[in-house]
């Protein structure tokens, strides 16, 4: 197996506000990580640092052998990072099919038919196939998340980061989910996912990381990862916000 | 018969205006940028296109060949060098740079050129003219209508239809999104650009054919541009069409009654339908 990220002591602080502290960890090509941590705990940022959307005080990322910490979002969307967004971003104005061209043109570098037919086998997939020509600022919550993964895969994504998708679902809505995301991780492609809904996490991913005020508290196995007094303690708090 | 003629006569002008405003339009679609130079861009198509006839004699439609390239590179480089540094959460830098521009192209025409009214030679064709029913129509007037026609369809197609044209509505939708699926706005915005100076191009040749101009001109068309996107309703190009038409009707409507009230009424028609639809008659995106 090789390497397809890795973070080195990643640092990012907005004023006193720290998101990411001397954060390190990798990332197998074909592995599923998930990543829990408390509501501000850095999880998001640390997708932006990935995404190149933030900028890192001090530290290194690299993607599959190469060092991204200078490129831009554009240029490491094209090199294969895709990702979706707890709240979902669509381009409103534009229809569910044209949201996904422009991932399978711009950044999987696709063309005419060969992106038209990859965008309708993942709408097909994601179960959007017959929403495939509405405008995506119409759509209902659960098409906007689905709208939000159609993107990002037809980006053709080598890594693949999920940012609290299963959240807001009904329960057999998860179970569809998990089983398109254990698919996509079947298929090859890496995995960081964020999530609240832990059983939705247990199901797929490999491995967990912990996060709190931007640093990794913890990391292993995911059964004796939930099962360590840190983990009990954020996981009890937030099922008391909850 | 008069008023049937001002009628027919303000809608092939219309379409003249159609042209100054689809660039303007198309610019502030995309990324939101109000550009204060547009009508000296106009102005600098239309002196580009003089010289290109005068250097190697050809007529001023042939020039086109020439001076929408060279509009189009100096769009892109404009964008790339200077005014993507402009763009941001605040509207006022990209405005006072390009009033800045506007200032500087005048100033270099009139240093390059000096400030005689001057005239591109199109030969018979500013003459000519067929006969419908009782109405004669100009060739001219009727091709610069024929030619905004074409050019609004063509930029309907290349934004509903093309690669290119989603690029542009994905970032115009979203700046930071657009960027993660790959596009890089910078670049997206140059290309922007570069086609509406390509525009521009065409609205400064059939200017300068129609009628003389000199380097302080382009301020009026500036405006007619402005009076044109907002009568038809931000972001809808076909609606720029009807907002140009609309422009022209009144000002030879307004010029058939009194010859000196041709700008008068077109501006009147403006604030009529500004304050009756601020937000123009067919609009796409709220301002």
């Amino acid at each position: 197996m090789t390497q397809i990220l890795q973070l080195d002591a990643v640092s990012k602080a907005f004023g006193a506000v720290t998101v990411a502290d001397d954060l390190s960890y990798g990332l197998e090509e074909g592995e599923a990580l998930g990543v829990l941590g408390p509501n501000g705990a850095g999880k998001t940022s640390m997708f932006n640092l990935i995404t190149g959307t933030l900028k890192p005080d001090a530290g290194r990322i690299t993607f599959a052998g190469d060092d991204i910490t200078a490129l831009g979002a554009a240029r490491r969307s094209r090199s294969g990072i895709a990702r979706s967004f707890q709240v979902p971003q669509p381009f409103t104005h534009m229809t569910v099919f044209e949201n996904a061209m422009v991932a399978a043109t711009q950044s999987a570098g696709l063309a005419g038919r060969e992106a038209e037919r990859l965008c309708i086998e993942v709408l097909d997939q994601t179960e959007l196939l017959d929403k495939a020509n509405d405008r995506a600022g119409g759509l209902t919550l659960l098409n906007r998340k689905r709208l939000e993964l159609t993107r990002a895969l037809c980006a053709k994504p080598r890594l693949l980061l999920l940012d609290e998708i299963a959240g807001g679902l009904t329960e057999a809505e998860c179970t569809a989910l998990i089983a398109t995301i254990k698919s996509i991780h079947a298929s090859g492609v890496s995995i960081i996912w964020i999530e609240h809904v832990v059983h939705a996490l247990m199901a797929v991913v490999e491995r967990l990381i912990v996060i709190d005020f931007g640093r990794k508290i913890a990391e292993g196995e995911p059964k004796a990862i939930m099962d360590s007094p840190e983990v009990q303690e954020i996981y009890l708090g937030i099922e008391a916000d909850a | 018969m008069d008023f049937v003629n001002a009628l027919v006569q303000g809608t092939l002008l219309g379409g003249l205006y159609a042209l100054f405003a689809a660039g303007l339009s198309l610019i502030f679609g995309v990324m939101r940028l109000v550009n204060i130079a547009h009508g000296d861009l106009i102005v600098l198509a239309a002196y580009l296109g003089l010289t290109t006839t005068v250097a190697l004699g050809v007529h001023p439609l042939v020039a086109l060949i020439v001076v929408v390239p060279a509009m189009a590179g100096i769009g892109y480089v404009l964008q790339r060098a200077v005014l993507n540094h402009t763009l941001g959460d605040d509207i006022l830098p990209p405005l006072l740079v390009t009033f800045g521009l506007s200032v500087i192209i005048q100033n270099a025409l009139l240093e390059g050129y000096s400030a005689d009214p001057q005239k591109m030679d199109a030969g018979a064709l500013e003459t000519a003219s067929v006969a419908l029913g009782p109405l004669s129509l100009g060739v001219l007037p009727l091709l610069t209508f024929a030619i905004a026609v074409a050019v609004i369809a063509g930029l309907q197609w290349c934004f509903y239809r093309t690669p290119l044209g989603r690029a542009f509505r994905a970032t115009s939708d979203n700046q930071d999104i657009a960027q993660l699926m790959g596009l890089n706005k910078r670049h997206v915005f140059g290309l922007a650009m570069a086609l509406a100076l390509a525009v521009t191009a065409v609205a400064g040749i059939l200017l300068g054919i129609r009628t003389s101009f000199d380097p302080s001109v382009g301020g009026g068309r500036l405006i007619f541009g402005f009076e044109a996107v907002i009568i038809g309703g931000l972001g809808n190009l076909w609606g720029t069409l009807v907002g140009g038409v609309i422009l022209g009707v009144a000002q030879t409507v307004g010029a058939t009654i009194n010859p000196g009230w041709q700008l008068l009424a077109g501006h009147i028609a403006f604030l009529v339908i500004l304050a009756v639809r601020p937000n123009g008659l067919f609009p796409r995106i709220s301002a």
